[in-house]
């Protein structure tokens, strides 16, 4: 891979069905480019929790994929409520999840910590009342 | 355990992936919380779950698990099948309930890699 491959994706806040759409093209494109198979779960798996908190707390965003032989960088961008205090939603457990998202399987407070855990870089930019820019960096 | 050992043992009713019952699975794990499928699960196999709703296949298929098995009676939708299917994954339901369908499996020998 010589060059950078660029990936971008509109996340619908809307659409539950969809969700985890995105991750699972991103998952795709990495098999086909013959990524190491730990490398592309711990991407698919970082951007899917990503992807879901869009869609469960900001209704929506876009989600940016920049693939390189060496690296795979993911920013995932919404103009939601944002997070008032990032340090305390990044701890295990802490959720604000709508009891309609819990019905679905999620908000146990895990996503964040998951991210990070399965990523190298994690950064986590936000504002309330703008939104919130998560970036994941994974090393292959 | 081939997959077809886990339909007998469990009386399933196979929805998708008729042609993967020669498959192996090599461990399995049951819940209804797909955050903690996500955060806790390390290595691919069976999913047992009550939860139905397609995101329980886009989890599985993040974490490379090609078996989901609905307990409860359960029934996964049109939509899910067809997610499933395109993913080349097996889809199955038992009347089962969880801790009975996890418990036929243990004993069965199909026990989570140390
Ligand atoms: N994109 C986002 N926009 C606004 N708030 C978010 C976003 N992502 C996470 N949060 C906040 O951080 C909390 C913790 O997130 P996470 O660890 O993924 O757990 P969960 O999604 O299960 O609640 C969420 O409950 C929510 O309050
Ligand atoms: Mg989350």
């Amino acid at each position: 891979m010589a060059e950078t491959i660029k990936l971008q994706f509109n996340i619908d806040g809307n659409n539950f069905v969809d969700a985890g759409a995105a991750s699972g093209k991103v998952k795709k494109t990495l098999t086909q480019l013959g990524f190491d198979p730990a490398v592309i779960r711990r991407a698919a798996i970082a951007m899917y929790e990503g992807e879901i908190n869009m869609v469960i707390h900001a209704d929506g965003g876009v989600a940016d994929v920049y693939i390189d032989s060496d690296k795979i960088r993911i920013v995932l961008s919404d103009k939601g409520p944002g997070i008032a205090d990032v340090e305390l939603a990044m701890k295990e457990g802490y959720s604000t999840a709508s009891q309609e998202a819990r019905d679905l399987g999620f908000g146990a407070g895990m996503g964040l910590p998951n991210m990070k855990n399965y990523t190298d870089e994690m950064t986590v930019n936000s504002k309330v009342g703008v939104g919130t820019t998560v970036e994941m960096i994974i090393n292959c | 355990m081939k997959v077809k050992e886990v339909k007998a043992l469990l009386d399933a009713v196979v929805e998708t992936g008729e042609a993967l019952m020669d498959m192996e699975v090599k461990t399995a794990c049951g819940s209804d919380m797909m955050s903690d499928v996500l955060a806790f699960v390390k290595e691919e196999g069976l999913l047992l779950t009550g939860l139905v709703n397609p995101q329980v296949v886009r989890t599985a298929e993040m974490m490379d698990i090609k078996v989901i098995v609905f307990v409860r009676g359960k029934v996964p939708s049109a939509e899910m099948i067809e997610l499933a299917e395109e993913r080349g994954m097996v889809l199955m339901r038992t009347q089962m309930p969880m801790y009975v369908a996890c418990g036929e499996l243990y004993a069965a020998g199909l026990v989570p890699r140390k």
